[in-house]
Order: C-alpha cells, then sequence, then structure tokens
C-alpha cells in the first residue's frame, strides 16, 4: 500500500475544509448583491466560525452527553466524506474504499448525529427538525444510491474516484441520456441533503419552517462552530462532487504535486461557478411547503431510475 | 413575476444600498462620557437576538430598515439569528412589560458569553412615553445589564446601524 493516495486524501480534507467557508461567502454574497445590498464579503462565514470558538458554550440543563459528542461526529463525517469524495484528485484510497456504499453510510452517520442533537435538548422545535430531516433523508438516501449505481454501469465500477477518472478519460459518456439523467437527479439531493432551497431555507427566522436550523437552536458557541462548519463541509464536498461528474477535467491522476495544485485550482473554479449559480437560481425560488417535497425527491428518484434503465439500454 | 421579469428588475435595480460612512468612533467621546468596554471577541462578526420586551412596534419597523437593503446591517457584520443561543448581541426594544420580564432575563442567560445587551429606543432606555405605566416593570436596564443604548422614539436606522458598529469594529 502506498502512502501517496493517504498524503493526497489529507490535502483533500485541507482544500475542503479552506472552500467551505468560503462557498458559503460566495453563495451569501452573490445573494446580496441580487437583493440589492452590499453584502458581507466572502471572508465573512470564516469570521463567523472564528468568533464561534472563541465563545463559552452554554448548554440546555439536562442535556446528555451527545450534546458535547454530536457535533464532534458531526464533523467527523464531513472530513471523512471530504476524503474519501474524489474533489482535487480521483485517486481511490486503499485504507477505506470510495464505494457509493461507504459514501452514503457516512453521510448517514452525519444525518443521524444531527439528528440525535435536535432531540437531545428536549425543545419542541429540535424535535420536529429531527423529524422532518430523517424523513428527507430516507427520501434521499435511494436516490443518491441509485444515481451513483446509474453512473457506475459505464465506468464498471463503484467507487467514486473510478466513476469520474472514467468519465475524464471517456467525455463521450458525459453527455449520454443516463449519465445527464443521474447527475440532475444526484444535483436535486444534494440539495435536500444540505438544506438549501427549495427544500429548506438557510437563511429562516420562522422556527415552524425550519428543518436544519430547527435542529440545531440549541447548539451554541463551539459546538455551532463545528456543526456549521461540518454542514458547510457537506455542501462543498457534494458540489464539487457534481461539478466534478459534469466537468471531470482538472481531476489529478496522480498524486504529483503539479496536477494535485492544478486539481485543486480546478475545484476552485468549479465551485465558485456552483455556488453563484446555486445563489442566483435561489434568489428565483421560494421555499416548497414540506408536503411538496416528497413529490420532488420521488421525482429524482423516478430520473435516478431512468438513468440505470437507460444505461442499461445503452449498454 | 415571471422570472425573466425578476431577472429585469435586479437587473434594472442594481446596488441600492446607501454609501457605508467612515467607521464609527466612539459617539461620548466629546461628550466626556465613560466609553462602554466592548468585548474584542466580537469584532468582525456579530449575530442579533431580538427580544421585543413591550414595544410600540415603532422601533420594529426602524430594525427591519436597519437589516433592509438601503442600510444593510448586515455588510458590517451584523446579521440577525434566530436563538439566542446562536447570538452574542440581545437587541431589546420597548419598556419591559410584566409578562416580559422573565422571558427577557432568560433570553439573556441563555445567550454565550461573552455577549453585550443593547437597548434600542427611548422606551428601553429610560421607559419612555410608557413610564409609569401599570403594566411595566421598568426599563431594560432595570431588568438585565445594558451595555450599549440607542436614544430616539423611534431611533433612526442609522443610529441603530452605528450601535451595532461599534460592536463589530467594522
Ligand atoms: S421608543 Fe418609541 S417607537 Fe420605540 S417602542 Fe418606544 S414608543 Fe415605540
Amino acid at each position: 500500500m502506498s502512502v501517496a493516495p493517504l498524503v493526497v486524501a489529507l490535502v483533500q480534507v485541507a482544500v475542503a475544509v479552506v472552500f467551505a467557508p468560503l462557498v458559503i461567502g460566495v453563495t451569501r454574497q452573490t445573494r446580496a448583491r441580487l437583493e440589492g445590498r452590499v453584502g458581507p464579503g466572502v471572508l465573512q462565514p470564516a469570521r463567523d466560525l472564528r468568533k464561534l470558538l472563541a465563545k463559552t458554550p452554554l448548554r440546555a440543563a439536562g442535556t446528555s452527553p451527545l450534546t458535547v459528542v454530536a457535533p464532534v461526529v458531526l464533523l467527523a463525517s464531513s472530513l471523512l466524506l471530504a476524503a474519501l469524495v474524489p474533489l482535487v484528485a480521483a485517486l481511490p484510497l486503499a485504507l477505506v474504499p470510495g464505494d457509493l456504499f461507504v459514501v452514503v453510510s457516512v453521510l448517514l452517520v452525519g444525518t443521524v448525529a444531527i439528528a440525535l442533537l435536535g432531540l437531545d435538548a428536549g425543545s419542541a422545535f429540535g424535535g420536529m427538525g429531527s423529524s422532518r430531516h430523517m424523513t428527507i433523508a430516507a427520501l434521499v438516501e435511494p436516490t443518491v444510491l441509485v444515481a451513483v449505481y446509474a453512473l457506475s454501469i459505464p465506468a464498471g465500477s463503484s467507487a467514486l474516484p473510478l466513476i469520474v477518472a472514467a468519465r475524464r478519460d471517456h467525455p463521450a459518456s458525459i453527455a449520454t441520456p443516463a449519465g445527464v439523467l443521474a447527475v440532475v437527479a444526484l444535483a436535486i439531493v444534494v440539495l435536500a441533503e444540505t438544506g438549501r432551497l427549495p427544500i429548506d431555507n438557510p437563511a429562516t427566522h420562522l422556527e415552524l419552517t425550519m428543518i436544519h436550523e430547527a435542529m440545531v437552536l440549541e447548539t451554541s458557541a463551539r459546538d455551532l462552530a463545528w456543526v456549521d462548519l461540518a454542514s458547510w463541509l457537506r455542501l462543498s464536498v457534494l458540489l464539487g462532487l457534481v461539478g466534478n461528474l459534469l466537468l471531470p477535467w482538472g481531476v489529478a491522476g496522480t498524486a504529483a504535486v503539479g496536477p494535485v495544485l492544478l486539481g485543486a485550482l480546478a475545484l476552485a473554479g468549479k465551485l465558485a461557478v456552483l455556488a453563484v449559480l446555486l445563489a442566483t437560481a435561489e434568489v428565483g425560488m421560494a421555499k416548497l411547503r414540506l408536503f411538496r417535497v416528497p413529490e420532488l425527491l420521488a421525482g429524482s428518484f423516478v430520473l435516478a431510475f431512468l438513468a440505470v434503465t437507460a444505461s442499461y439500454l445503452v449498454a | 413575476m415571471s422570472l425573466a421579469g425578476l431577472a429585469r428588475l435586479i437587473w434594472r435595480t442594481g446596488r441600492i444600498a446607501e454609501p457605508a460612512p467612515g467607521v464609527p468612533g466612539r459617539p461620548d467621546h466629546d461628550t466626556g462620557a465613560e466609553a462602554p468596554v466592548l468585548p474584542r471577541a466580537l469584532r468582525g462578526s456579530v449575530q442579533v437576538r431580538h427580544v421585543d420586551a413591550g414595544s410600540c412596534n415603532g422601533c420594529e419597523i426602524e430594525l427591519a430598515a436597519a437589516f433592509g437593503p438601503v442600510y444593510d446591517a448586515e455588510r458590517y457584520g451584523a446579521r440577525l439569528v434566530a436563538s439566542p443561543r446562536h447570538a452574542d448581541v440581545v437587541l431589546v426594544t420597548g419598556a419591559v412589560t410584566r409578562n416580559m420580564a422573565e422571558p427577557l432575563r432568560l433570553t439573556v442567560a441563555a445567550t454565550p458569553q461573552p455577549r453585550v445587551v443593547l437597548a434600542v429606543g427611548d422606551c428601553a432606555r429610560d421607559c419612555g412615553a410608557f413610564r409609569g405605566a401599570y403594566g411595566v416593570v421598568g426599563a431594560v436596564g432595570d431588568v438585565v445589564p445594558v451595555d450599549l443604548a440607542v436614544p430616539g422614539c423611534p431611533p433612526a436606522p442609522a443610529d441603530i446601524v452605528a450601535a451595532l458598529r461599534q460592536v463589530t469594529g467594522r
């Protein structure tokens, strides 16, 4: 076993941690500009994080150690996700396979951690957020599995790095019906998984409409910093994955310094474009009623299912 | 409105935020009053939780304007949040009524240290027009320690923004 993929995975994690606050900063800044405001600048989420880390956590009376542990577990799952998903380089890790089942389970570990965190303080809104979050997770995970499965058929492997590498080496497979359907399905579930519009409104103040925010209402200071960083990492990593599936160019194929640097630059470009697109789309969108969300997610499942069918028909 | 119409409107409107005044000095500096000591940890980023302790809602309208596109308090790093656990500043408006005295105390206690309590409006500073009313416990300072106050009935959005800028230092 060589250490090169391991080093590259660590580089990926570092790059993701640096980029995640910037991605959020770019979306908020774009939104502010489109609303006619000046906006706080793309560095504001990083400043928020620094400030949160300097504060003393306050935990509600009667909470279990879970309140302390869950944010760390969530952050660990997001960091692992950043290591497994091909962001900068498409090198499979020998230690943990970047297999689609592993990636989905890592996502689920984080989902369960934050749902338990929402329940732990015993507030009504926390429990409501957790139940909504689990409902959405149950609808999202099958779509992720089926969509990645559709992508794995032309690549002949279910490991994400190999899928991205195969798409890079054979660009013809990107524009196939199966490939397009699967990526669209994946993009919809990424929005659901990361709590963006139209499924959840990240800027809401109305507890009754919250999903992600409702679970973290009782979290403060350092705990909140970990939860925030973890959810920003999730968004950036999943956006990066969609970006790399759509435009697999620039993703490093070897562990040399040059390609990895180029990969990081390409990732920065893709993330910037996707973040601006995401924020622009969100300005023109309202949140869906909660009872309409399953319809949207069922639609994305149908797309993923069609993608699998199409890839068998073609193959 | 169609999406194209919305896009045209956004394009035509452009930036409506007013140009930022210079970085605020301490306003008490020429009156000789003691400048408030504000925590350094909150420099650059301040999350604000708003508590209406019994206001007539005049202050709320000005507050909404302060965070709206024209005054855009967000550009100085201040942001309204939904929970006191996330907040650094508890922004209180209105004279404290009997029903809101305990919730106000609890909200301030639920805000992690270091925190700043900001009293906005004459009512919050000294009960204003409602002084001596039967439902009023007192000014905000009678219930929780106040670090910073904004005078005015209602205070201008620019004054609220200036007070927040003292905390963020931007
Ligand atoms: S200060 Fe004036 S505007 Fe504000 S709550 Fe009191 S009476 Fe209303």
